[in-house]
């Protein structure tokens, strides 16, 4: 008799199952638009140039050992990662009243944020205060939040499917309704999983419910630099919401950015009224670190480190950025290039007007489910799609392949 | 509620800029009611130590490594699995949840022993896990959300100073049993056994699988024979930890050896694994977590949840860390030199453990200092009550944990006869 015996098999988390087919599926013209990876024009993952020379000089460092960094992290990691999210410049930063905790990617810095506002947001121990995540969100939002302890996770209305874009009146109605203190995750830039962000001055309307309803701001920064090309201009909302005096919080991932997905780079960034506030909050934050984690990895944090505090480094970071952004909006333009051309029923604008890793095409699940067992190309059923893992030699094939099921299958 | 209050304090400020260098009050925050929280009391010991300026300061704290000139140690075996690695030229794509598969494997066997019958009969999982607090912290939530049987962990008294707030932030209540005994500082084998005998039955019992924290006390064989027997009586189900495997005797198979005669015995234990002491991996935070289970199947079923506890926590676990400890372990030549350099380091520390001793009788103590040589591994329990540490560390600048607990570790030929010197002088 087993004390197991009543355990469940759970089910498969959704992504990596998707992946796994991929991987079993024999057929040559397969295309995996699944999971969220960078990937080359020849299909492959890429290790960023800067980061291989930042490892050779960390693997030839004999000054270098393994010990255990602090609980918070490696000190010029946290400084240097909340400098790119909040600016070099920023009033915040000078005031000192910006801290940081080094979390093992996005998922940990969401996590560890998670936790404290759980133990001390809004009267202490208040599971009860509302969750708030976009709809569609990343599907592991509701778990972190879940998990913490958080027992009312809620969507806020995001993503109009009829039009393809932004449903910015349903989003605004959300907050308006919103309880007072309601927590709202927020995607900085490139939403995942539609790829469609809030302009600057929706941004603005946004911040201004937020304010007035007294609801906390939970930033998810996890493609900086990845959706435009240029860190400044995917950090303008997290920038803009400091200049209006939030106190906040910014979960930023540097698995993308960087392509340090298996290196678990996260930081979590928190703003908060003044350094005394911070200090107790980060003495806090060190409490839910030692009973979940101790103390953070160090190899990743170092090559970010490393990276941001040397110029030369920093701009070759910027150009391999660059790199990537751009090959992902080639990938757009000429997607939407194709479908135009072969007539494809339906208005495909969203492709282009979308931005970031992800696009939501659109494609309902009947039409998911025949991609992949008629053509072999494997994409979530939301419709997501990676547009990295489009290239030059199957964007035809992938092309194509919409066309047929957008026209065969309802 | 307070902060109702301090919301409308923030709708009446209105917008404001922090530019202007106008400072909003502090009740204007959301984490006014925010309490300073204490430091660690065992990472807040190396903080203070920091900021000593005495030259003659001993950091005797936080249990890692150092080798005798005092330095961190990087074992050559994992520099070479580096430098192995690094002409691999590998990709950094996302690992499994359950982390690196080769890893996983090579860290069961290490435990189990690569003969084992679980191993061979797939009755075991084994996951990659944050090194032994994130091993920990994955089974007391396995526990929480699937042991509901019963809800009490009984942790040896005393024990690893983080167990408890883990345990408990898992939402386990947390008990002991008798353990330590400060009259002889050994091992209390009838009270232990006194009280496991009565422990309700199917409650978690944690067990230490060698080298104790933080007393160095650990059972003889025929000891833990009997506690087996106890505790099988009591239906109780064993977590072992093990973070020090290699490290208490030098022979991994010996430190492995209650692990294997439990799980011989008919246990199905749970193991949280570390690898930061044994390959000094500290900050690459290398560990596993392994359950056994009742058959293959069931091993899957428990697989399966235990990666819905891992997503929402950090999704996937990193991977230079693990890559270096499944390269030491599956390659001959690198697992050999392993197995020499973690003798080296448990030798020094014998050999640290005896000059202390050595060196209190020079220094014309009179009390028995036994427990020091009979104490094994990383710690040692050296009986200093609270006031006594905090005379050495106020006098002397040596740096330990209040309980009395020293990290041989921590001390060398160049510093032992200080040592002595200052627990002479508090205890004489």
């Amino acid at each position: 008799m087993s004390l197991f015996t009543e355990v469940p098999q759970a089910a498969p988390v959704a992504v990596f199952k998707l992946s796994a087919d991929f991987r079993d599926d024999k057929d040559p013209r397969k295309v995996n638009l699944g999971v969220g990876a960078y990937r080359t024009d020849d299909s492959q993952p890429w290790v960023l140039p800067v980061v291989k020379k930042v490892e050779k000089l960390i693997q030839e460092d004999d000054s270098l050992n393994h010990e255990y960094l602090p609980i918070l992290g490696l000190p010029e990691f946290r400084s240097n990662a909340s400098k790119i999210a909040l600016g070099d410049d920023s009033p915040a930063i000078k005031e000192k009243r910006v801290g940081a905790v080094q979390c093992l990617g996005g998922t940990g810095a969401l996590k560890i944020g998670a936790e404290f506002l759980r133990r001390w947001y809004n009267g202490v121990d208040n599971t009860k205060t509302p969750v708030y995540v976009s709809a569609p969100t990343w599907e592991n939002h509701n778990a972190v939040f879940g998990q913490a302890g958080f027992e009312d996770v809620r969507p806020y209305k995001y993503w109009d499917a009829e039009k393809r874009g932004l449903n910015l009146s349903g989003f605004l109605g959300d907050m308006e309704a919103a309880p007072e203190h309601s927590i709202f995750v927020l995607h900085a830039c490139a939403h995942n999983p539609t790829g469609t962000d809030p302009t600057q001055d929706q941004w603005k309307q946004i911040a201004e419910v937020m304010k007035r309803r007294n609801l906390f701001v939970f930033f998810d920064s996890a493609y900086q630099g990845f959706a435009s090309g240029s860190l400044d201009k995917d950090a303008w909302a997290v920038r803009y919401f400091v200049s209006q005096g939030f106190e906040m919080f910014c979960a930023q991932s540097f698995s993308k950015n960087f392509g340090l997905y298996n290196e678990r780079v996260g930081n979590l960034t928190i703003v908060a009224k003044d350094e005394d506030n911070l200090t107790r909050a980060l003495s806090q934050m060190e409490k839910i670190v030692r009973v979940t984690w101790s103390n953070p990895p160090s190899q990743g944090a170092r090559i970010v480190a490393t990276t941001l505090n040397s110029p030369e480094l920093f701009q070759l970071w910027k150009d391999n950025v660059k790199t990537m952004a751009d090959r992902v909006l080639l990938m757009r333009a000429q997607l939407k290039e194709k479908l135009l051309a072969l007539g494809t029923p339906g208005t495909w604008e969203h492709i282009t007007d979308q931005i970031g890793m992800f696009s939501f095409t659109g494609l309902n699940p009947k039409q998911v489910e025949y991609m992949i067992k008629e053509k072999h190309i494997y994409l979530m059923a939301s419709g997501r799609i990676n547009m990295c893992g489009l290239t030059t030699k199957n964007i035809d094939y992938v092309a194509e392949a919409i066309h047929d099921t957008v026209t065969k299958v309802q | 509620m307070a902060l109702l209050k301090t919301s409308k304090l923030v709708s009446a400020v209105g917008a404001f800029s922090p530019s202007l260098g106008v400072f909003p009050s502090r009740a204007s925050s959301w984490w006014t009611e925010v309490q300073m929280g204490p430091p660690d009391p065992i990472l807040g010991v190396t903080e203070a130590f920091k900021r000593d300026t005495n030259p003659k300061k001993m950091n005797l704290g936080v249990g890692a490594y150092r080798d005798d000139n005092g330095k961190p140690f990087v074992l050559s075996c994992v520099r070479k699995a580096e430098a192995l690695i690094a002409s691999k030229q590998l990709d950094k794509e996302y690992l499994p949840i359950g982390g690196l598969g080769d890893f996983s494997k090579a860290c069961a066997e290490l435990a189990l022993g690569s003969d084992s019958e679980v191993l061979k009969s797939k009755r075991t999982i084994t996951v990659q896990t944050i090194s032994g607090t994130g091993s920990l912290r994955i089974g007391s939530n396995f526990l929480s959300r699937f042991h509901t049987v019963a809800k009490d962990v009984y942790l040896p008294k005393p024990s690893w100073g983080n167990h408890t707030p883990i345990f408990r932030d898992a939402g386990m209540q947390l008990k002991s049993y008798r353990y330590y005994d400060p009259t002889t500082c050994g091992f209390d084998f009838t009270g232990a056994l006194d009280d496991i005998s009565k422990i309700p039955e199917h409650n978690v019992i944690m067990l230490h699988a060698c080298a104790h924290n933080p007393t160095g006390v650990d059972p003889r064989p025929e000891q833990w024979k009997e506690m087996s027997e106890v505790i099988k009586k009591r239906k109780l189900l064993v977590f072992f930890d093990m973070a020090y495997q290699g490290f208490a005797s030098g022979d991994i198979d010996r430190d492995a050896w209650a692990v294997r005669y439990f799980i011989e015995q008919g246990h199905n234990v749970l193991l949280s694994q570390s690898f930061a002491k044994n390959m000094g991996l500290y900050g690459e935070r290398v560990g596993g977590f392994t359950v056994v289970c009742a058959d293959a199947e069931e091993a899957k079923r428990v697989e399966s949840q235990l990666k819905i506890l891992i997503r929402p926590i950090y999704s996937n676990p990193p991977m230079n860390g693990a890559r270096i400890a499944s390269t030491i372990l599956h390659t001959p030549e690198l697992r050999s030199l392993w197995l020499d350099e973690v003798k080296g380091m448990a030798d020094r520390i014998i050999r640290m453990r005896e000059m202390l001793v050595t060196n209190l009788k020079k220094e014309g103590s009179t009390h028995n200092w036994q427990h020091v040589i009979d104490q094994i591994g990383m710690f040692c329990f050296t009986g200093l009550k609270p006031e006594q540490v905090e005379r050495l560390t106020k006098e002397f600048s040596v740096y330990m944990t209040k309980d009395g607990r020293i990290s041989v570790a921590g001390v060398t030929s160049g510093n032992v006869e200080y040592l002595a010197h200052g627990i002479h002088q508090v205890t004489k």
